[in-house]
Protein backbone atom coordinates (compact mmCIF):
# COMPACT_ATOMS: atom_id res chain seq x y z
CA UNK A 1 0.00 0.00 0.00
CA UNK A 2 1.68 3.60 -0.10
CA UNK A 3 2.23 5.25 2.30
CA UNK A 4 -1.14 7.89 1.77
CA UNK A 5 -3.08 9.55 4.39
CA UNK A 6 -5.77 8.53 7.09
CA UNK A 7 -8.21 10.44 7.08
CA UNK A 8 -11.03 11.21 10.34
CA UNK A 9 -14.05 12.85 9.67
CA UNK A 10 -16.25 13.43 12.66
CA UNK A 11 -19.74 13.40 11.02
CA UNK A 12 -23.02 14.73 13.39
CA UNK A 13 -26.13 14.70 12.59
CA UNK A 14 -28.39 17.34 13.61
CA UNK A 15 -32.09 17.98 14.30
CA UNK A 16 -33.92 19.95 12.10
CA UNK A 17 -37.16 21.51 13.04
CA UNK A 18 -40.21 22.00 10.89
CA UNK A 19 -41.96 25.61 10.52
CA UNK A 20 -45.09 25.38 13.22
CA UNK A 21 -43.48 23.77 16.22
CA UNK A 22 -44.03 23.69 20.24
CA UNK A 23 -41.76 23.32 22.70
CA UNK A 24 -41.71 21.07 25.64
CA UNK A 25 -39.59 22.26 28.52
CA UNK A 26 -35.89 22.91 27.53
CA UNK A 27 -36.49 21.49 23.76
CA UNK A 28 -38.65 21.21 20.89
CA UNK A 29 -41.48 18.56 20.87
CA UNK A 30 -40.27 15.52 19.08
CA UNK A 31 -43.03 15.64 16.46
CA UNK A 32 -41.80 18.83 14.98
CA UNK A 33 -38.24 17.23 14.67
CA UNK A 34 -36.64 15.49 11.58
CA UNK A 35 -32.81 14.40 11.35
CA UNK A 36 -30.06 14.77 9.02
CA UNK A 37 -26.32 14.93 8.23
CA UNK A 38 -24.89 18.13 9.11
CA UNK A 39 -24.56 20.34 5.97
CA UNK A 40 -21.33 21.38 6.34
CA UNK A 41 -19.81 17.21 7.60
CA UNK A 42 -21.48 16.72 3.91
CA UNK A 43 -18.96 19.39 2.79
CA UNK A 44 -16.03 17.41 4.68
CA UNK A 45 -16.76 13.71 3.92
CA UNK A 46 -16.95 15.05 0.15
CA UNK A 47 -13.53 16.74 0.83
CA UNK A 48 -12.41 13.74 2.37
CA UNK A 49 -13.37 11.17 -0.39
CA UNK A 50 -11.89 13.55 -3.36
CA UNK A 51 -8.40 13.38 -1.51
CA UNK A 52 -9.02 9.33 -1.73
CA UNK A 53 -10.02 9.95 -5.60
CA UNK A 54 -6.76 11.79 -6.00
CA UNK A 55 -4.48 9.05 -4.50
CA UNK A 56 -3.94 11.05 -1.49
CA UNK A 57 -5.77 9.71 1.08
CA UNK A 58 -5.71 5.69 1.57
CA UNK A 59 -8.74 5.81 3.96
CA UNK A 60 -11.35 7.76 5.18
CA UNK A 61 -13.15 6.86 8.45
CA UNK A 62 -16.04 8.50 9.78
CA UNK A 63 -16.93 9.34 13.93
CA UNK A 64 -20.21 10.03 15.21
CA UNK A 65 -21.14 10.40 18.72
CA UNK A 66 -24.60 9.58 18.56
CA UNK A 67 -27.39 7.07 19.58
CA UNK A 68 -28.20 3.62 17.72
CA UNK A 69 -30.85 6.03 15.22
CA UNK A 70 -28.35 8.15 13.86
CA UNK A 71 -26.83 5.15 12.15
CA UNK A 72 -28.67 5.82 9.32
CA UNK A 73 -27.20 9.25 9.03
CA UNK A 74 -24.23 7.45 9.28
CA UNK A 75 -24.76 5.21 6.45
CA UNK A 76 -25.58 8.66 3.99
CA UNK A 77 -21.66 9.41 4.40
CA UNK A 78 -20.47 5.84 3.98
CA UNK A 79 -22.86 5.87 0.81
CA UNK A 80 -20.88 9.02 -0.12
CA UNK A 81 -17.38 6.70 -0.14
CA UNK A 82 -15.99 6.58 3.29
CA UNK A 83 -14.46 3.50 3.89
CA UNK A 84 -15.96 2.56 7.56
CA UNK A 85 -17.39 4.34 10.45
CA UNK A 86 -16.86 4.49 14.06
CA UNK A 87 -20.23 5.33 16.46
CA UNK A 88 -19.12 6.22 20.14
CA UNK A 89 -22.56 5.85 22.53
CA UNK A 90 -22.82 4.77 25.81
CA UNK A 91 -25.58 4.57 28.45
CA UNK A 92 -23.61 7.48 30.40
CA UNK A 93 -24.71 10.33 27.59
CA UNK A 94 -28.44 9.23 27.80
CA UNK A 95 -28.80 11.40 29.88
CA UNK A 96 -26.73 14.23 29.06
CA UNK A 97 -29.56 16.96 27.29
CA UNK A 98 -26.39 19.21 25.86
CA UNK A 99 -22.70 17.35 25.83
CA UNK A 100 -20.69 20.27 25.76
CA UNK A 101 -17.44 21.42 23.66
CA UNK A 102 -15.23 19.65 26.37
CA UNK A 103 -17.28 16.62 26.72
CA UNK A 104 -17.57 16.14 22.80
CA UNK A 105 -13.45 17.15 22.52
CA UNK A 106 -12.43 13.77 24.84
CA UNK A 107 -14.71 11.48 23.06
CA UNK A 108 -13.24 12.19 19.68
CA UNK A 109 -9.55 12.70 22.01
CA UNK A 110 -10.08 8.58 22.29
CA UNK A 111 -10.66 7.85 18.90
CA UNK A 112 -8.00 9.95 17.08
CA UNK A 113 -6.01 8.52 19.43
CA UNK A 114 -6.74 5.10 18.27
CA UNK A 115 -6.93 5.69 15.10
CA UNK A 116 -3.81 8.21 14.45
CA UNK A 117 -5.19 9.87 11.40
CA UNK A 118 -3.25 12.65 9.94
CA UNK A 119 -5.98 14.83 8.84
CA UNK A 120 -9.30 15.33 10.31
CA UNK A 121 -11.80 17.05 8.62
CA UNK A 122 -14.65 18.29 10.48
CA UNK A 123 -17.42 20.29 9.95
CA UNK A 124 -17.41 24.42 11.11
CA UNK A 125 -20.03 23.82 12.60
CA UNK A 126 -23.57 21.46 13.60
CA UNK A 127 -26.80 23.43 11.98
CA UNK A 128 -28.58 23.12 15.28
CA UNK A 129 -26.43 24.08 18.29
CA UNK A 130 -23.77 26.12 16.12
CA UNK A 131 -21.30 26.16 18.87
CA UNK A 132 -18.55 26.03 16.11
CA UNK A 133 -15.75 24.87 18.50
CA UNK A 134 -15.25 21.58 18.69
CA UNK A 135 -12.60 20.85 16.07
CA UNK A 136 -10.12 23.37 17.30
CA UNK A 137 -10.44 22.63 21.01
CA UNK A 138 -9.88 18.47 19.31
CA UNK A 139 -6.56 19.91 17.60
CA UNK A 140 -5.48 21.57 20.48
CA UNK A 141 -6.13 18.60 22.96
CA UNK A 142 -4.40 15.90 20.34
CA UNK A 143 -1.91 18.38 19.60
CA UNK A 144 -2.65 18.91 16.20
CA UNK A 145 -1.96 21.78 14.13
CA UNK A 146 -5.53 23.74 12.69
CA UNK A 147 -7.27 25.84 10.42
CA UNK A 148 -10.95 27.15 11.15
CA UNK A 149 -13.78 27.93 8.58
CA UNK A 150 -11.43 26.27 5.53
CA UNK A 151 -13.34 26.90 2.32
CA UNK A 152 -10.39 25.69 0.33
CA UNK A 153 -7.37 23.12 0.47
CA UNK A 154 -5.12 22.54 -2.24
CA UNK A 155 -4.94 18.25 -3.04
CA UNK A 156 -0.90 18.07 -2.59
CA UNK A 157 -0.09 18.09 0.62
CA UNK A 158 3.44 18.13 -0.22
CA UNK A 159 6.22 17.78 2.68
CA UNK A 160 3.23 17.36 5.25
CA UNK A 161 1.59 20.85 4.60
CA UNK A 162 -1.65 21.92 4.08
CA UNK A 163 -1.94 24.96 1.88
CA UNK A 164 -5.59 26.08 2.54
CA UNK A 165 -7.64 29.32 2.18
CA UNK A 166 -9.67 30.12 5.12
CA UNK A 167 -12.92 32.26 4.68
CA UNK A 168 -12.65 35.52 6.63
CA UNK A 169 -15.51 37.92 6.77
CA UNK A 170 -16.37 40.48 3.87
CA UNK A 171 -15.18 38.39 1.38
CA UNK A 172 -11.17 38.16 2.53
CA UNK A 173 -9.43 34.72 1.98
CA UNK A 174 -6.65 34.04 4.17
CA UNK A 175 -3.87 31.95 2.21
CA UNK A 176 -1.91 29.43 5.23
CA UNK A 177 0.58 26.95 5.42
CA UNK A 178 -0.61 23.99 7.94
CA UNK A 179 1.82 21.67 9.26
CA UNK A 180 0.60 18.01 9.80
CA UNK A 181 -1.57 16.22 11.65
CA UNK A 182 -4.11 18.80 11.83
CA UNK A 183 -7.70 19.65 11.59
CA UNK A 184 -9.19 21.70 9.21
CA UNK A 185 -13.36 22.86 10.16
CA UNK A 186 -14.53 22.29 6.76
CA UNK A 187 -16.89 25.24 5.37
CA UNK A 188 -19.76 24.91 3.10
CA UNK A 189 -18.76 25.36 -0.95
CA UNK A 190 -15.28 24.15 -0.82
CA UNK A 191 -16.43 21.64 -3.07
CA UNK A 192 -19.86 20.03 -4.29
CA UNK A 193 -21.32 17.47 -2.27
CA UNK A 194 -22.36 14.37 -4.37
CA UNK A 195 -25.70 12.47 -4.30
CA UNK A 196 -25.10 9.11 -2.94
CA UNK A 197 -25.01 6.41 -6.39
CA UNK A 198 -27.39 3.58 -5.47
CA UNK A 199 -24.36 1.09 -5.72
CA UNK A 200 -22.54 3.17 -3.44
CA UNK A 201 -25.93 3.00 -0.79
CA UNK A 202 -25.94 -0.67 -1.27
CA UNK A 203 -22.06 -0.85 -0.54
CA UNK A 204 -22.45 1.51 2.49
CA UNK A 205 -24.69 -1.58 4.05
CA UNK A 206 -21.98 -4.02 4.06
CA UNK A 207 -19.45 -1.35 5.21
CA UNK A 208 -17.79 -1.60 9.12
CA UNK A 209 -19.62 0.62 11.21
CA UNK A 210 -18.23 -0.12 15.01
CA UNK A 211 -19.80 0.91 17.89
CA UNK A 212 -17.54 2.48 20.59
CA UNK A 213 -18.67 2.41 24.71
CA UNK A 214 -16.69 4.84 27.00
CA UNK A 215 -15.14 1.78 28.25
CA UNK A 216 -13.94 0.63 24.89
CA UNK A 217 -12.06 4.15 24.18
CA UNK A 218 -10.64 4.43 27.70
CA UNK A 219 -12.67 7.31 28.83
CA UNK A 220 -14.20 7.92 32.00
CA UNK A 221 -17.68 8.58 32.58
CA UNK A 222 -17.40 12.21 34.91
CA UNK A 223 -14.90 13.29 31.34
CA UNK A 224 -18.75 13.85 29.47
CA UNK A 225 -20.42 15.64 32.40
CA UNK A 226 -19.69 18.97 31.34
CA UNK A 227 -19.98 22.44 33.20
CA UNK A 228 -23.18 23.63 30.43
CA UNK A 229 -25.91 23.24 31.62
CA UNK A 230 -29.46 24.08 29.10
CA UNK A 231 -31.63 25.73 31.66
CA UNK A 232 -34.79 27.71 29.29
CA UNK A 233 -35.49 27.82 25.39
CA UNK A 234 -37.62 30.19 24.35
CA UNK A 235 -39.08 31.68 20.92
CA UNK A 236 -37.13 34.73 20.70
CA UNK A 237 -38.75 38.09 21.61
CA UNK A 238 -38.95 39.99 18.39
CA UNK A 239 -39.50 43.88 18.46
CA UNK A 240 -40.93 43.51 14.75
CA UNK A 241 -43.44 45.71 13.53
CA UNK A 242 -43.68 43.64 10.40
CA UNK A 243 -46.92 44.39 8.39
CA UNK A 244 -47.91 41.28 6.89
CA UNK A 245 -49.72 41.30 3.90
CA UNK A 246 -52.88 38.41 3.56
CA UNK A 247 -54.69 37.02 1.35
CA UNK A 248 -54.32 34.84 -2.45
CA UNK A 249 -50.90 35.48 -3.99
CA UNK A 250 -52.56 38.03 -6.41
CA UNK A 251 -53.56 40.12 -3.66
CA UNK A 252 -50.22 40.16 -1.48
CA UNK A 253 -48.54 40.46 -4.69
CA UNK A 254 -50.90 43.55 -5.66
CA UNK A 255 -49.94 44.68 -2.14
CA UNK A 256 -46.32 44.78 -2.33
CA UNK A 257 -46.29 46.07 -6.21
CA UNK A 258 -48.49 49.14 -4.78
CA UNK A 259 -45.61 49.59 -1.96
CA UNK A 260 -43.10 48.92 -4.75
CA UNK A 261 -44.35 51.60 -7.42
CA UNK A 262 -44.72 54.17 -4.06
CA UNK A 263 -40.81 53.78 -3.64
CA UNK A 264 -40.07 54.40 -7.15
CA UNK A 265 -39.34 51.06 -8.25
CA UNK A 266 -39.33 49.84 -12.14
CA UNK A 267 -40.69 53.62 -13.54
CA UNK B 1 -11.05 35.63 40.75
CA UNK B 2 -13.32 38.50 39.61
CA UNK B 3 -11.72 40.07 37.10
CA UNK B 4 -12.47 40.16 33.35
CA UNK B 5 -10.35 39.52 30.47
CA UNK B 6 -11.31 40.64 26.87
CA UNK B 7 -8.99 39.87 23.32
CA UNK B 8 -9.44 42.94 20.89
CA UNK B 9 -10.19 41.90 17.48
CA UNK B 10 -8.41 43.25 14.52
CA UNK B 11 -7.30 42.56 10.69
CA UNK B 12 -5.22 43.49 8.42
CA UNK B 13 -4.61 46.67 9.99
CA UNK B 14 -7.88 47.66 11.22
CA UNK B 15 -9.34 47.22 14.71
CA UNK B 16 -12.87 45.40 14.24
CA UNK B 17 -16.03 47.00 15.83
CA UNK B 18 -16.51 44.05 18.16
CA UNK B 19 -13.20 45.00 19.85
CA UNK B 20 -15.56 47.87 21.32
CA UNK B 21 -18.76 45.71 21.71
CA UNK B 22 -16.56 43.03 23.91
CA UNK B 23 -15.27 46.32 26.04
CA UNK B 24 -19.48 46.78 27.02
CA UNK B 25 -20.13 43.24 27.67
CA UNK B 26 -16.75 42.74 29.89
CA UNK B 27 -17.04 46.02 31.27
CA UNK B 28 -20.85 44.73 32.58
CA UNK B 29 -19.98 41.15 33.76
CA UNK B 30 -16.96 43.26 35.64
CA UNK B 31 -19.49 45.40 37.37
CA UNK B 32 -21.10 42.03 38.62
CA UNK B 33 -17.91 40.34 39.86
CA UNK B 34 -16.34 43.11 41.10
CA UNK B 35 -13.41 43.19 39.85
CA UNK B 36 -11.15 44.83 36.52
CA UNK B 37 -11.76 44.71 32.76
CA UNK B 38 -8.42 44.47 30.99
CA UNK B 39 -8.37 44.24 27.27
CA UNK B 40 -5.68 42.36 25.66
CA UNK B 41 -4.12 43.64 22.12
CA UNK B 42 -2.00 40.74 20.54
CA UNK B 43 -0.08 41.52 17.29
CA UNK B 44 -0.23 44.49 14.34
CA UNK B 45 0.09 47.69 15.74
CA UNK B 46 -0.70 46.84 19.20
CA UNK B 47 0.18 50.78 20.59
CA UNK B 48 -2.16 52.64 18.36
CA UNK B 49 -4.82 49.70 18.77
CA UNK B 50 -4.24 50.30 22.81
CA UNK B 51 -4.83 54.32 21.84
CA UNK B 52 -7.86 53.32 19.95
CA UNK B 53 -9.51 50.49 22.50
CA UNK B 54 -9.01 52.83 25.78
CA UNK B 55 -12.48 53.72 25.78
CA UNK B 56 -14.51 54.41 29.08
CA UNK B 57 -14.85 51.04 31.02
CA UNK B 58 -11.46 49.25 30.41
CA UNK B 59 -8.86 49.15 33.69
CA UNK B 60 -6.43 47.77 31.84
CA UNK B 61 -4.64 47.27 28.96
CA UNK B 62 -2.10 44.37 27.84
CA UNK B 63 -0.17 44.12 24.56
CA UNK B 64 1.88 41.50 23.15
CA UNK B 65 3.75 42.91 20.02
CA UNK B 66 4.46 39.87 17.88
CA UNK B 67 3.52 39.56 14.20
CA UNK B 68 1.57 42.25 12.57
CA UNK B 69 -0.71 39.48 11.51
CA UNK B 70 -3.35 37.18 13.23
CA UNK B 71 -1.84 33.84 14.01
CA UNK B 72 -3.72 31.37 16.49
CA UNK B 73 -0.60 29.61 18.22
CA UNK B 74 0.63 33.14 18.97
CA UNK B 75 -2.99 34.12 20.20
CA UNK B 76 -3.21 30.99 22.20
CA UNK B 77 -0.02 31.23 24.13
CA UNK B 78 -0.16 34.83 24.83
CA UNK B 79 -4.01 34.75 26.03
CA UNK B 80 -3.15 31.65 28.34
CA UNK B 81 -0.05 33.57 29.84
CA UNK B 82 -2.21 36.24 30.32
CA UNK B 83 -4.86 34.33 32.04
CA UNK B 84 -1.89 32.80 34.26
CA UNK B 85 -0.73 36.39 35.23
CA UNK B 86 -4.21 37.99 35.58
CA UNK B 87 -6.39 35.04 37.20
CA UNK B 88 -9.48 36.35 35.50
CA UNK B 89 -12.41 34.67 36.32
CA UNK B 90 -14.45 35.26 32.61
CA UNK B 91 -12.53 35.49 29.25
CA UNK B 92 -14.06 37.11 26.42
CA UNK B 93 -13.47 36.38 22.57
CA UNK B 94 -15.10 37.98 19.61
CA UNK B 95 -16.85 35.14 17.36
CA UNK B 96 -15.38 35.91 14.40
CA UNK B 97 -13.73 33.57 12.08
CA UNK B 98 -10.39 34.30 14.15
CA UNK B 99 -12.20 34.39 17.25
CA UNK B 100 -13.37 30.87 16.61
CA UNK B 101 -9.79 29.51 15.58
CA UNK B 102 -8.24 30.39 18.85
CA UNK B 103 -10.85 30.42 21.57
CA UNK B 104 -11.47 26.85 21.67
CA UNK B 105 -7.91 26.07 21.67
CA UNK B 106 -7.19 28.45 24.58
CA UNK B 107 -10.37 26.68 26.78
CA UNK B 108 -8.62 23.62 25.96
CA UNK B 109 -5.47 24.59 27.30
CA UNK B 110 -6.89 26.08 30.10
CA UNK B 111 -9.32 23.67 31.00
CA UNK B 112 -11.86 25.98 30.93
CA UNK B 113 -15.84 25.29 29.69
CA UNK B 114 -16.33 27.65 26.57
CA UNK B 115 -19.93 29.11 25.54
CA UNK B 116 -19.87 30.46 21.83
CA UNK B 117 -21.91 32.81 20.33
CA UNK B 118 -23.31 34.47 22.72
CA UNK B 119 -26.03 37.20 22.75
CA UNK B 120 -26.85 37.91 26.16
CA UNK B 121 -24.67 37.78 29.50
CA UNK B 122 -25.56 37.80 33.08
CA UNK B 123 -23.74 36.98 36.31
CA UNK B 124 -24.45 36.46 39.67
CA UNK B 125 -20.77 36.28 41.11
CA UNK B 126 -21.46 32.43 40.84
CA UNK B 127 -23.11 31.17 37.95
CA UNK B 128 -22.57 32.51 34.26
CA UNK B 129 -25.59 33.07 32.23
CA UNK B 130 -25.41 32.86 28.24
CA UNK B 131 -28.08 33.08 25.77
CA UNK B 132 -27.34 31.62 23.04
CA UNK B 133 -29.81 31.06 19.86
CA UNK B 134 -30.33 27.43 18.14
CA UNK B 135 -31.76 25.97 15.29
CA UNK B 136 -30.86 28.94 13.23
CA UNK B 137 -32.46 31.46 15.44
CA UNK B 138 -35.70 30.09 15.44
CA UNK B 139 -35.21 29.47 19.31
CA UNK B 140 -33.22 31.22 21.90
CA UNK B 141 -31.39 29.31 24.94
CA UNK B 142 -30.21 30.02 27.99
CA UNK B 143 -26.76 28.61 29.26
CA UNK B 144 -25.58 28.50 32.40
CA UNK B 145 -21.83 27.04 33.01
CA UNK B 146 -21.31 26.21 36.63
CA UNK B 147 -17.82 26.43 36.75
CA UNK B 148 -15.33 29.32 38.57
CA UNK B 149 -14.08 30.15 35.39
CA UNK B 150 -15.44 30.07 31.59
CA UNK B 151 -13.90 31.69 28.27
CA UNK B 152 -17.14 32.85 26.24
CA UNK B 153 -17.08 34.14 22.66
CA UNK B 154 -20.06 37.08 22.06
CA UNK B 155 -21.41 37.57 18.55
CA UNK B 156 -20.80 41.32 16.38
CA UNK B 157 -23.51 43.81 17.22
CA UNK B 158 -25.34 42.28 20.13
CA UNK B 159 -23.96 45.22 22.90
CA UNK B 160 -23.40 48.33 21.81
CA UNK B 161 -20.40 49.63 20.61
CA UNK B 162 -18.02 51.11 24.21
CA UNK B 163 -17.98 55.31 23.75
CA UNK B 164 -15.98 58.20 25.72
CA UNK B 165 -11.90 58.26 26.21
CA UNK B 166 -10.94 55.91 29.36
CA UNK B 167 -8.05 55.87 31.44
CA UNK B 168 -6.38 52.39 31.60
CA UNK B 169 -2.81 52.22 32.00
CA UNK B 170 -1.64 50.53 28.86
CA UNK B 171 1.56 48.03 29.28
CA UNK B 172 3.56 45.63 27.42
CA UNK B 173 2.56 42.19 28.49
CA UNK B 174 5.89 40.20 29.08
CA UNK B 175 5.44 36.70 26.90
CA UNK B 176 7.19 33.96 25.83
CA UNK B 177 6.28 33.17 22.70
CA UNK B 178 7.46 29.51 21.97
CA UNK B 179 8.15 29.58 17.94
CA UNK B 180 8.46 26.15 17.65
CA UNK B 181 5.02 25.06 18.80
CA UNK B 182 3.82 27.98 16.05
CA UNK B 183 2.61 25.13 12.72
CA UNK B 184 0.81 27.24 10.41
CA UNK B 185 1.73 30.58 8.32
CA UNK B 186 -0.14 32.76 6.41
CA UNK B 187 1.09 33.25 3.26
CA UNK B 188 -1.03 36.15 1.89
CA UNK B 189 -4.77 37.61 1.46
CA UNK B 190 -6.79 37.58 -1.03
CA UNK B 191 -10.27 39.73 -2.06
CA UNK B 192 -12.84 37.64 -3.55
CA UNK B 193 -16.56 38.23 -5.11
CA UNK B 194 -15.15 40.87 -7.63
CA UNK B 195 -16.19 41.12 -11.13
CA UNK B 196 -18.92 42.62 -13.71
CA UNK B 197 -21.35 43.44 -10.60
CA UNK B 198 -21.52 45.40 -7.73
CA UNK B 199 -24.32 44.51 -5.49
CA UNK B 200 -23.76 46.80 -2.93
CA UNK B 201 -23.96 49.52 -5.28
CA UNK B 202 -27.35 48.56 -6.09
CA UNK B 203 -30.68 50.90 -5.57
CA UNK B 204 -33.39 47.57 -5.09
CA UNK B 205 -31.93 44.00 -4.82
CA UNK B 206 -33.98 40.83 -5.58
CA UNK B 207 -32.47 38.51 -3.26
CA UNK B 208 -33.09 34.62 -3.66
CA UNK B 209 -32.57 32.03 -0.93
CA UNK B 210 -32.65 28.15 -0.70
CA UNK B 211 -36.59 28.07 -0.73
CA UNK B 212 -35.76 28.29 -4.89
CA UNK B 213 -34.89 24.48 -4.87
CA UNK B 214 -33.37 24.02 -7.98
CA UNK B 215 -31.27 26.00 -9.99
CA UNK B 216 -33.57 25.77 -13.09
CA UNK B 217 -35.82 27.39 -10.69
CA UNK B 218 -34.06 30.67 -10.85
CA UNK B 219 -35.43 31.81 -13.80
CA UNK B 220 -38.47 32.78 -12.57
CA UNK B 221 -36.56 35.22 -9.83
CA UNK B 222 -34.60 36.58 -13.21
CA UNK B 223 -37.86 37.83 -14.82
CA UNK B 224 -38.78 39.13 -11.17
CA UNK B 225 -35.88 41.38 -11.44
CA UNK B 226 -35.57 42.00 -14.70
CA UNK B 227 -39.14 43.69 -14.55
CA UNK B 228 -38.37 45.91 -11.13
CA UNK B 229 -34.97 46.63 -12.84
CA UNK B 230 -33.59 45.63 -9.83
CA UNK B 231 -30.38 43.76 -9.28
CA UNK B 232 -30.57 39.92 -7.77
CA UNK B 233 -28.38 39.16 -4.84
CA UNK B 234 -28.35 35.87 -2.98
CA UNK B 235 -28.28 33.93 0.68
CA UNK B 236 -24.80 31.52 0.26
CA UNK B 237 -26.22 28.36 -0.33
CA UNK B 238 -26.91 29.82 -3.92
CA UNK B 239 -23.32 30.36 -4.40
CA UNK B 240 -22.37 27.72 -3.08
CA UNK B 241 -24.03 25.79 -5.29
CA UNK B 242 -22.28 27.25 -8.10
CA UNK B 243 -26.08 28.62 -8.90
CA UNK B 244 -25.00 32.48 -8.76
CA UNK B 245 -21.10 33.61 -8.73
CA UNK B 246 -19.51 34.87 -5.57
CA UNK B 247 -20.12 38.32 -6.23
CA UNK B 248 -23.77 37.96 -5.67
CA UNK B 249 -23.94 36.55 -2.14
CA UNK B 250 -25.18 39.03 0.81
CA UNK B 251 -23.58 38.38 4.40
CA UNK B 252 -21.27 38.13 6.42
CA UNK B 253 -18.61 36.71 4.64
CA UNK B 254 -19.85 38.06 1.30
CA UNK B 255 -20.76 41.97 0.89
CA UNK B 256 -23.00 44.42 3.02
CA UNK B 257 -25.50 45.84 1.08
CA UNK B 258 -27.69 49.31 1.99
CA UNK B 259 -30.37 49.39 -0.61
CA UNK B 260 -33.59 51.20 -0.65
CA UNK B 261 -35.60 48.08 -0.84
CA UNK B 262 -34.38 44.45 0.00
CA UNK B 263 -36.72 41.96 -1.01
CA UNK B 264 -35.29 38.20 0.60
CA UNK B 265 -37.23 35.69 -1.05
CA UNK B 266 -36.79 31.97 0.19
CA UNK B 267 -34.40 33.47 2.61
CA UNK B 268 -34.37 32.17 6.66
CA UNK B 269 -32.45 35.37 7.83
CA UNK B 270 -29.46 33.11 9.52
CA UNK B 271 -27.64 35.89 11.32
CA UNK B 272 -24.80 35.66 9.09
CA UNK B 273 -27.21 36.97 6.27
CA UNK B 274 -28.79 39.34 8.18
CA UNK B 275 -25.06 40.98 9.24
CA UNK B 276 -24.99 41.71 5.60
CA UNK B 277 -28.48 43.63 4.73
CA UNK B 278 -30.00 44.84 8.29
CA UNK B 279 -28.95 48.27 6.96
CA UNK B 280 -31.36 48.23 4.04
CA UNK B 281 -33.94 50.94 3.80
CA UNK B 282 -37.08 48.79 3.19
CA UNK B 283 -37.14 44.84 3.55
CA UNK B 284 -39.25 42.52 1.98
CA UNK B 285 -39.74 38.87 2.94
CA UNK B 286 -41.46 36.33 1.24
CA UNK B 287 -41.30 33.14 2.82
CA UNK B 288 -44.14 30.47 4.08
CA UNK B 289 -42.52 29.88 7.18
CA UNK B 290 -43.90 32.82 9.25
CA UNK B 291 -41.80 32.31 12.18
CA UNK B 292 -38.62 32.49 10.46
CA UNK B 293 -35.92 34.91 11.39
CA UNK B 294 -36.22 37.13 8.57
CA UNK B 295 -39.28 37.94 9.72
CA UNK B 296 -37.85 40.08 12.75
CA UNK B 297 -35.98 42.48 10.91
CA UNK B 298 -38.62 42.79 7.86
CA UNK B 299 -40.57 45.69 7.32
CA UNK B 300 -43.21 44.33 4.93
CA UNK B 301 -43.49 40.51 4.52
CA UNK B 302 -46.00 37.61 2.62
CA UNK B 303 -46.41 34.55 4.66
CA UNK B 304 -46.64 32.44 1.42
CA UNK B 305 -45.24 30.05 -1.30
CA UNK B 306 -42.90 32.60 -3.63
CA UNK B 307 -43.66 30.06 -6.65
CA UNK B 308 -46.90 31.50 -6.78
CA UNK B 309 -46.08 35.29 -5.28
CA UNK B 310 -42.85 35.36 -7.36
CA UNK B 311 -44.76 35.25 -11.01
CA UNK B 312 -47.39 36.97 -9.52
CA UNK B 313 -45.24 39.79 -8.94
CA UNK B 314 -43.41 40.29 -11.95
CA UNK B 315 -46.59 40.16 -13.83
CA UNK B 316 -47.90 43.36 -12.24
CA UNK B 317 -44.55 44.91 -14.03
CA UNK B 318 -45.18 43.74 -17.38
C1 LIG C 1 -18.81 31.24 9.02
C2 LIG C 1 -20.11 31.33 8.28
C3 LIG C 1 -20.29 32.33 7.34
C4 LIG C 1 -21.49 32.42 6.64
N1 LIG C 1 -21.67 33.46 5.74
C5 LIG C 1 -22.85 33.62 5.11
C6 LIG C 1 -23.08 34.72 4.21
O1 LIG C 1 -22.21 35.56 3.93
N2 LIG C 1 -24.32 34.83 3.62
C7 LIG C 1 -25.32 33.94 3.87
O2 LIG C 1 -26.43 34.11 3.32
N3 LIG C 1 -25.12 32.88 4.70
C8 LIG C 1 -23.92 32.70 5.32
N4 LIG C 1 -23.74 31.61 6.14
C9 LIG C 1 -24.76 30.54 6.15
C10 LIG C 1 -25.94 30.82 7.04
O3 LIG C 1 -25.66 30.34 8.33
C11 LIG C 1 -27.19 30.07 6.52
O4 LIG C 1 -26.90 28.70 6.40
C12 LIG C 1 -27.69 30.59 5.18
O5 LIG C 1 -27.78 32.00 5.20
C13 LIG C 1 -29.03 30.00 4.87
O6 LIG C 1 -29.47 30.43 3.59
P1 LIG C 1 -31.03 30.45 3.23
O7 LIG C 1 -31.75 31.37 4.13
O8 LIG C 1 -31.11 30.69 1.77
O9 LIG C 1 -31.45 28.92 3.46
P2 LIG C 1 -32.37 28.28 4.59
O10 LIG C 1 -31.91 28.69 5.93
O11 LIG C 1 -32.45 26.85 4.27
O12 LIG C 1 -33.78 28.98 4.38
C14 LIG C 1 -34.63 28.74 3.30
C15 LIG C 1 -35.91 29.50 3.57
O13 LIG C 1 -36.76 29.37 2.45
C16 LIG C 1 -38.08 29.22 2.90
N5 LIG C 1 -38.83 28.53 1.85
C17 LIG C 1 -38.69 27.24 1.43
N6 LIG C 1 -39.52 26.98 0.41
C18 LIG C 1 -40.18 28.13 0.16
C19 LIG C 1 -41.18 28.48 -0.80
N7 LIG C 1 -41.63 27.62 -1.71
N8 LIG C 1 -41.67 29.74 -0.77
C20 LIG C 1 -41.21 30.64 0.14
N9 LIG C 1 -40.27 30.36 1.06
C21 LIG C 1 -39.76 29.11 1.06
C22 LIG C 1 -37.97 28.42 4.17
O14 LIG C 1 -39.09 28.63 5.00
C23 LIG C 1 -36.68 28.99 4.78
O15 LIG C 1 -36.96 30.06 5.65
C24 LIG C 1 -22.54 31.49 6.86
C25 LIG C 1 -22.34 30.49 7.81
C26 LIG C 1 -21.15 30.39 8.51
C27 LIG C 1 -21.00 29.32 9.53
Amino acid sequence: MSNGLCVLVPVTEVATVEDEFEIEGTAIADQYLGADLNEWDDYAVEEAVQLQEAGLADEVVTVTIGPEDCEQTIRQALAKGADRAIRVWDDALEGVDLLDVGAKTELLKAVVEAEEPDLVLSGVQSGDDSFGATGVSLASAVDFQWGAVVNGLEHDLEDGVASVRRELEGGVEELTDIDLPAVLTIQTGINEPRYASLRGIRQAQRKDLDVQTLADLGVDASAVEGDLELSEMYEPETESDVTVWEGGADDTAGQLAELLREKGVAQ
Amino acid sequence: MTDVLAVADHRRGELRDVSYELVTAGRELADVTGGNLHLAIISGPVDDFAEKANREGVDAIHTVSHGEEFNHDVYTQAITQLYDAIAPQYVLAPNSVNGLDYAPAVADELDLPIVTDAVGLEADGQTLIANREMYGGKVETTVEVDAESALVTIRSAEWPTAEGTGDAEIEAFDVEIDEDAIGSSVTGFEEVGGGDVDISEADVLVSIGRGIEEEENLDIIRELADALDATLSSSRPIVDNGWLPKNRQVGQSGKVVTPDVYIAIGISGAVQHVAGMKGSDTIVAINTDPNAPIMDIADYAIHDDLFDVVPALTEQFQ
